[in-house]
Formats: C-alpha cells, sequence, structure tokens
C-alpha cells in the first residue's frame, strides 16, 4: 500500500526559503498572503498490506530518518 | 599518533584533512563509508564535503552509513571524533552533538575566511592552545546553527560551545555572525567534550603561501595534546 506523508518546519525554526517565496508571490500581486512555509512531501509504496502496521513502520521511519524532530514535524497523510 | 577519516560518497575535503594531518604527524588511514570496522586509532574525522549530495537534509543519509555504528561507539567509548562543515552536520543528525544546521539565514553559500573565538579550552581539542582567536575558512549552504531553548540551556550549562564567530578582536556579535547561528556558534562538543563538530576548515589552513597559518595551529597543538 501507498503511504503519504508531509513533514514541515516545527512554528520556530525560521524558513528563508519560505519568506523568499512568500516575497515573490508578493511580487507577482498575491498580496494577500500571510506567511509560506515550505516543506517536503513522500510517496513510500511498502508491501505491508495491514494499514495499522504500514502506518506504523511509515512512522518508526519518520522518527528515524525522514524528518529530523528537532526542526520538523511529520503527519501520514493518506494511506491507500 | 594515529588518525582515521571517513570517505563517503560525495565528500571532498577528505584528502585535505589527509594532507594536514599527515603534515602535522599523524599516521592518518582513509576509511569508506561502506566498511564496518575503524582501524586501531586515536581520532576519527568526519571531512567537509556534500555526502550523499545533501539529499534529504544535509549530512542525515551519511549518518545512517554502514560505518556510522562503530564510529557512535567508538565516540561513546570516548574515543575523540571530530566532523568538520559535512562532519558537523552529519555529527548533528546522529545525535552525537546536539542541535541542527539549517540553511544560512541569507541563503548564500558563503565561501570566506571567518574569524573565532575558542570557548572552551578544557578539552583534548584546544588545550594548551595559545590562541584565543583563529582565522579560517568556511564554505558552506548549511552552517546555521539551531537548537530547542532546552537544549540551548544545557549546552550552555555544559560548557559545550566551542568555538564562536567574532571580529579579529574576539567581539562575539551579530554582525560578525555570517550564517544566522544561534549565539554565533561555530561548533559545539558533546557534553564529555570527545566529539567535537564545527564549521571552519582548519585543514585549508596550513600553507601561508596558500591560505593562511592558524588551521597549523590548531594541527600543531591537536597532536600535542593526543601525545
Amino acid at each position: 500500500m501507498k503511504i503519504s506523508v508531509i513533514i514541515t518546519l516545527k512554528k520556530d525554526v525560521l524558513d528563508p526559503q519560505g519568506k523568499v517565496i512568500h516575497q515573490a508571490l508578493d511580487g507577482m500581486g498575491f498580496n494577500d498572503v500571510n506567511e509560506v512555509r515550505q516543506g517536503k512531501y513522500f510517496e513510500i509504496d511498502t508491501k505491508e498490506t495491514n494499514p495499522k502496521k504500514a502506518k506504523d513502520k511509515v512512522e518508526e521511519m519518520c522518527k528515524k530518518l525522514l524528518a529530523n524532530l528537532v526542526i520538523e514535524n511529520y503527519k501520514i497523510i493518506d494511506a491507500q | 599518533m594515529k588518525s582515521a577519516v571517513i570517505t563517503f560518497p560525495g565528500s571532498n575535503c577528505d584528502r585535505d584533512m589527509d594532507v594536514a594531518l599527515k603534515k602535522f604527524g599523524f599516521s592518518n588511514k582513509m576509511v569508506w563509508h561502506q566498511d564496518v570496522e575503524l582501524p586501531k586509532t586515536d581520532l576519527v574525522v568526519l571531512p567537509g564535503g556534500f555526502s550523499y549530495g545533501d539529499y534529504l537534509r544535509c549530512g542525515s543519509m551519511a549518518s545512517k552509513s554502514k560505518i556510522m555504528q562503530s564510529v557512535i561507539n567508538f565516540a561513546n567509548s570516548g574515543g575523540m571524533v571530530m566532523g568538520i562543515c559535512n562532519g558537523f552536520q552529519i555529527l548533528v543528525e546522529t545525535g552525537l552533538v546536539p542541535g541542527v544546521l539549517l540553511r544560512n539565514k541569507y541563503l548564500e553559500f558563503i565561501c570566506k575566511n571567518v574569524f573565532v573565538k575558542i570557548s572552551n579550552k578544557d578539552n583534548s581539542y584546544f588545550k594548551n592552545i595559545n590562541n584565543n582567536i583563529l582565522e579560517l575558512h568556511i564554505a558552506h549552504n548549511e552552517g546555521n546553527y539551531f537548537c530547542t531553548k532546552d537544549q540551548l540551556k544545557e549546552i550552555e550549562d555544559n560548557a559545550q560551545i566551542a568555538i564562536n564567530y567574532c571580529d579579529q578582536e574576539g567581539k562575539i556579535e551579530e554582525p560578525f555572525n555570517p550564517n544566522g547561528s544561534i549565539k554565533n556558534i561555530a561548533g559545539i562538543f558533546n557534553k564529555e567534550k570527545n566529539v567535537l563538530g564545527m564549521m571552519p576548515h582548519p585543514e585549508r589552513m596550513i600553507d601561508p603561501s596558500l591560505s593562511g597559518d592558524d588551521g597549523s595551529i590548531f594541527f600543531k597543538n591537536l597532536i600535542n595534546n593526543l601525545k
């Protein structure tokens, strides 16, 4: 099954890339943007067919490799 | 004195480090990242570069390399492990030193000489060094040292800050902070001070005719401390 994960920077971590993207959007005329935060998206195709087990495994992957928990949060957004 | 430099795919300061260590008297061995065991050594160096193309997060993939379990065991048993630049990024990803290295505040790759003040000499790396300030080279895109407030308190309580960015006179202030690092931190230790991670490259400052000589001061002192 396929598990989707997003990784985002924690609130109090500076995201200079997000800031620059915000400025660019501003310059393009998208004036009503409050803030932009950039993150990462992963699709993990696993042999596991039990959704609970698959999610647990992906959660372990997030903790051990995909996210750095000092600065990032992870969220499993989809499993199918 | 024996040293070992680990080469990861994408390391590019491994040879420079080998040259520097040998110049000051180390008998150095190069170790491939897929090796499982470290040779008998007094010092392990994780060199600068772009291990695994900086994929995912700088240093994250290298921190899971086969050799790293031996490096972690060596560090946990009191062995000296030094990570320079990408090596520092690898160290934070292993958790051997606290914090992370974020993208530089102004999103620029910074390549220039900086001054750093040695903030703690009560360790095998900087003990007996006469200088308080060194001029070293930095070259990085992700050197913006960050940690949580709790971690910072712990780092300060345990005197884990090794070096701070400063000016020629040793003033540690924001205008001399090249990359946005918390408290101008350029290098930190683990609690026990046997593991050192730092962004500046002492191995690039070992020849006055090429660059500068303050790296020589560091290496001469280091080998004397280990003898």
